[in-house]
């Protein structure tokens, strides 16, 4: 796993499941498995661009870039 | 799913007369039964849900044990009174007026709501007007978060997106309003041994549009499982006046205008009840596309919208829960 997928996770799983990571893959939705909600997704934005130094545009806002451990991934890596 | 082909308005359509006996009956059933209380406070802003439930009230129970409260504030539209009291004298209560502005002022919220704002827009000032918009849904394939609106004096407007911390201080500052309210609400109920009637319609609650402990808390719902298309229905025949009937449904709770469909929604009402009901009816998504010239795919981003307000504001719905159940207690 990457340094950049572990710093994800980590934030994931300490502040949606409260340290509880059973049942979270990289592939995991984490709106199919009601892990973030809309406020979620303000937290994520919030602490990816803080950690990684980014501005998240209105338009990357989707599933695609931000609803798995992979999507972050990849979506941090076209990033930086 | 069901075999519904074509898919119109009037499938809502409803028995009016029949509708207000049943649910005038059953407020005088629950009053004296379960409630125990002798009439019904209800707030009302002019706008078609509280002044349907006013007229229910007082066919109900009668002019002489409803009282009609008016709790307007400094962002309140300037017409909220004038439509609240029409509906109180049509329906012949007792009305009371308490401007909240001054409960507000001391509790910090006009302060913390500017506060708020600058967070995202620096030059903000008390002279300026503001509300919070959400992205339509029906055009939007990723996520949906807020955006602040605010207009200077001069009615320049500034747009910018919410990020958390000022989101979550707008929306808290916010909920003071429908909180204070609800303070005053039970104040009058209490003083009168009085109960509280809620004014959600079907959307509303089905949706979790609303505060907590603020307009979400009464005693008794007596719309609650009406799609607002038949609230309308209603409110032509208990003769709410056509002024109110003919009322664009608003928030009235920013500064700056703002449309239930720009906030929470995200379609107009009646577009929205009738996939409300063909999502509860499992009406097949082309057939409501056809019904309101929308694609089967927006119609699905509407469904998927629906199921995840209803997830997201279950908690809205809960009572507080017990670590280990007290069974004693039998609600």
């Amino acid at each position: 796993m990457s340094d950049n997928k572990t710093l994800i996770k980590d934030f994931i799983v300490e502040n949606f499941l409260f340290g509880n990571a059973d049942g979270l893959e990289d592939g995991t939705s984490f709106l199919e498995e009601g892990i973030i909600d809309s406020t979620g997704v303000l937290e994520l934005v919030g602490f990816l661009e803080e950690e990684f130094g980014i501005s998240v545009e209105d338009e990357e806002l989707v599933p695609e870039n931000l609803d798995s451990l992979n999507n972050l991934e990849a979506y941090i890596k076209r990033k930086m | 799913m069901a075999n519904t082909d074509v898919l119109t308005m009037d499938i809502l359509d409803l028995d009016a007369p029949r509708e207000v006996d049943q649910i005038c009956a059953q407020l005088r059933e629950l009053l004296s039964k379960q409630l125990k209380r002798r009439g019904l406070v209800v707030a009302v802003s002019g706008g078609i849900d509280s002044s349907v439930t006013l007229a229910l009230a007082t066919r109900a129970v009668g002019a002489e044990r409803v009282i009609a409260l008016m709790m307007p504030e400094k962002h309140s539209a300037e017409e909220t009174l004038h439509f609240s009291n029409l509906i109180a004298d049509t329906c012949k209560v007792a009305k009371v007026h308490e401007d909240i502005s001054e409960i507000l002022k001391a509790l910090g919220f006009y302060r913390r709501y500017d506060d708020a704002v600058r967070l995202v827009i620096p030059e903000y000032t008390e002279n300026w007007k503001s509300k919070i918009v959400t992205p339509n849904v029906v055009d939007n394939t990723g996520f949906s978060l807020f955006s602040i609106v605010a207009q200077d004096p001069e009615g320049n407007e500034v747009k910018k997106r919410l990020p958390l911390k000022a989101y979550l201080e707008i929306v808290a500052a916010t909920n003071f309003k429908q909180r204070v309210r609800k303070t005053l609400e039970y104040y009058h109920a209490d003083r009168l041994n009085f109960a509280v009637a809620g004014t959600p319609n079907r959307l509303e609650y089905d949706q979790g549009f609303f505060v907590k402990l603020g307009d979400g808390a009464a005693d008794v719902k007596p719309i609650a499982h009406l799609y607002k298309s038949q609230v309308y229905q209603l409110a032509a025949h208990l003769g709410v006046p056509e002024e109110i009937r003919k009322r664009p449904p608003t928030t009235d709770t920013y500064s700056l205008a703002q449309g239930q469909d720009e906030f929470y929604f995200s379609l107009p009402y009646d577009k929205l009840d009738l996939c409300l009901y063909a999502k509860n009816n499992g009406i097949d998504t082309h057939v409501v596309a056809e019904a309101l010239g929308l694609t089967a795919e927006q119609i699905q981003r509407v469904f998927d919208d629906i199921d995840t307000k209803r997830a997201t504001t279950r908690y809205l719905h809960l009572p507080p829960l017990l670590v280990s159940p007290v069974t004693e207690i039998k609600i």
